[in-house]
């Protein structure tokens, strides 16, 4: 698949086979999933697979969340989530919670839209995706939350550099990072087609 | 050879001249970030030209991180959320 291109009209487009827009829109549920849980800082609801994580599952989980309400001043448990939502202040606790407690759920809720445009703007089937430069930004956001999710949970790092083809085919994750890899094509071609 | 004096006489002028302006925005290194978006990003965010966004963005890479905004507290905690919007992993600083 040739990924993104601008239109002469403006805006963006690509094709998606059934199977790739499945994919996106598997991953970008995840998210979507996951930000949109903020009664549920410290993953501690009943897991339910892929990019979630269990918290300890104890009763203090429960009494974390409640205190933690209406806005969180400490950082998701779950690392996903955490690199989602990062501090804003890295050596003082205090201010990083003070900025969380008041910009959390914007920030929640923002990653929460982006996402929701790409399920309305992907159709399941695939097919032709013709985007406003507005929504293609919004793409361009969604796609990287995805991005990072998997890179916490593939361990990603700048000094391993892996790439797909050089795993175990057995190795479990090598499908994910054949994903990630495409993911990241899929997202270089959108940044250029907005340029 | 001279001692110094015991008390030395310090112009308060200084401080009093930049009032609450040192704080500033910092964007760290991430493995995940491609450097197209992250340029990019820097160019929709402050509006700057792709010469300096991309020097910045080289900086994050190879420095490990990058001031990539100046100003009030105020101001730099609202670019760091815009910049959280955007996945990049940003923070607020007091630039002593």
């Amino acid at each position: 698949m040739g990924g993104f291109r601008s239109r002469r009209k403006g805006g963006v487009t690509a094709r998606f086979a059934a199977s790739q827009a499945g994919i996106i829109r598997a991953l970008v549920s995840q998210v979507e999933e996951l930000v949109g849980d903020p009664a549920d800082p410290a993953g501690a609801a009943p897991g339910q697979g892929g990019l979630r994580e269990r918290g300890t599952g104890g009763p203090l989980d429960d009494v974390a969340a409640l205190l933690s309400n209406p806005g969180p001043d400490t950082p998701p448990d779950d690392p996903v989530l955490a690199r989602l939502l990062p501090d804003a202040y890295r050596d003082d606790t205090e201010a990083a919670g003070e900025f969380r407690r008041f910009t959390e759920q914007d920030l929640r809720s923002g990653k929460l839209a982006a996402a929701r445009i790409v399920l309305d703007t992907l159709p399941e089937e695939g097919g032709r995706v013709e985007l406003s430069e507005q929504d293609a930004q919004v793409w361009l956001r969604a796609l990287n939350d995805v991005r990072l999710a998997l890179g916490v949970r593939l361990d990603i790092t700048e000094d391993t550099a892996q790439r797909s083809q050089d795993l175990d085919p057995a190795d479990p994750r090598s499908a994910y990072l054949w994903v990630y890899d495409w993911l990241t094509y899929l997202q270089e071609t959108l940044v250029r087609a907005l340029w | 050879m001279s001692v110094a004096p015991a008390e030395v006489e310090r112009p308060e002028v200084r401080q009093e001249a930049v009032p609450d302006t040192p704080w500033v925005t910092i964007v760290w290194n991430d493995p995940v970030n491609l450097m197209s978006y992250v340029t990019y990003v820097f160019q929709q965010v402050f509006g700057y030209s792709k010469r300096k966004a991309e020097k910045l963005m080289l900086d994050v890479h190879h420095k490990g991180k990058a001031v990539v905004s100046a100003g009030t507290r105020e101001s730099m905690e609202r670019d760091v959320a815009v910049l959280h919007g955007y996945g990049l992993w940003a923070t607020v600083s007091h630039d002593k």
